[in-house]
């Protein structure tokens, strides 16, 4: 990391910021279904919080958080949290994503059953979003090189 | 004139479509072609999110209090918009992939200027 | 030549485009054929049938889950494909 007065004020900054980062990505995810949100935008704010540690401080900071191999796993439980949450309602004799039938496990009238899988349906969403936000933003900054970059990077080599 | 000032919407976005083509066909640098791609992309989310627009009415969500008696024309049309948001995502990671292609074909030819990668390509 | 090429294509495909414009409703047009078919019924019948007052996430999740899950698998299939083609190294 390039050591200029500059960093700490960026630093600072950003390290205010990144938790009120991620809550508001959560009240974007949270609240919606009551006015404008869901998962690919409450997800995609999600990822900028872990892109400004990325870029403030540097990649192996933010992979300290978020591992490369945890990432790849929350890319897959995403969607495999919307496939399930769709796969349910056919054990019970209902059609594939009909949400209404999962009133037969939770407590809930149908029509509360269809609201709640809509949040759960938009967890899935938001996780994938996130991961491929951040896998994607890792992979073309680096081309791939995360390890050599940051190797480089404390040997005092500059690229 | 009609025609002009009641349908501007199209307008702009064949202005932009065009844009986009243009840059995707006759640019010969990769990175280009790219942004001529989004801004092709852009023209038609636009176009969309245009169609969804009425006289008159607020955003799709049902005001708290008339649930009951909920009427169609005092709410926008929700169904390109949801369209358009599966579009925008879809978009960034097209835009990803052809961004990964981009840096492959750099670290094999070192350019990113499509003469020069056709040059190489013709010598092997 | 290809610069002159592309620009007669362009105001080819730009007049063909401007010529479809005289078949489309006026903007913001209450009456216009997408506002009439389905999408009325979204709105009309949301609270009733998913208690969602957001139509947008109602439509998106609910009405069109197939939409959301193959688009949610693109978005994987996205990063996937850039993590296979991009990275060159052992340790993650």
């Amino acid at each position: 990391m390039v050591k200029d007065p500059d960093d700490i004020i960026v630093r600072t900054v950003a390290r205010f910021m990144i938790p009120i980062i991620q809550l508001f990505s959560l009240y974007v995810y949270v609240h919606g279904h009551i006015s404008p949100g869901g998962g690919f935008q409450g997800g995609c704010i999600l990822a900028a919080s872990f892109i400004l540690i990325s870029l403030a401080f540097n990649i192996g900071e933010a992979k300290k958080i978020l591992s490369g191999r945890k990432n790849l796993l929350f890319i897959g439980l995403g969607v495999f949290i919307y496939a399930f949450t769709g796969l349910v309602p056919l054990f019970v004799q209902g059609n594939f994503l009909d949400y209404q039938h999962l009133s037969q496990f939770l407590p809930l009238d149908p029509v509360m059953a269809r609201y709640y899988g809509v949040a759960l349906v938009e967890l899935g969403v938001q996780i994938t979003v996130m991961a491929v936000m951040i896998s994607l933003f890792q992979d073309l900054v680096t081309a791939g090189r995360h390890e050599s970059i940051l190797k480089d990077r404390e040997n005092g080599i500059d690229r | 004139m009609e025609l002009i000032v009641s349908k501007f919407n199209y307008w702009a976005y064949i202005v932009m479509i065009l844009v986009g083509l243009y840059g995707m066909m006759v640019k010969r640098n990769l990175m280009k072609k790219v942004i001529g791609m989004n801004i092709f992309q852009w023209s038609i989310i636009l176009f969309f999110i245009s169609i969804g627009a009425k006289k008159g009415a607020t955003v799709p969500i049902i005001i708290k209090g008339t649930e009951h008696a909920v009427k169609a024309a005092d709410y926008i049309n929700p169904l390109p918009h949801v369209l358009m948001l599966t579009a925008i995502v879809v978009g960034v990671a097209t835009t990803g992939i052809a961004l990964a292609l981009i840096i492959l074909a750099y670290r094999r030819y070192r350019t990113i200027e499509e003469d020069r990668i056709i040059e190489a390509l013709k010598k092997r | 030549m290809s610069r002159i090429l592309g620009i007669m294509m362009v105001t080819f495909f730009g007049a063909l485009l401007i010529l479809s414009t005289v078949d489309f409703s006026p903007w913001s047009d209450p009456a216009q054929p997408a506002a009439v078919h389905v999408s009325p019924r979204y709105i009309e019948r949301t609270i009733e049938e998913t208690g969602i007052p957001n139509v947008v996430t109602s439509v998106l999740a609910d009405y069109r889950g197939y939409d959301t899950l193959f688009e949610t698998s693109v978005i994987f299939t996205a990063g996937v494909v850039v993590i296979l083609l991009l990275r060159r190294e052992k340790k993650w």
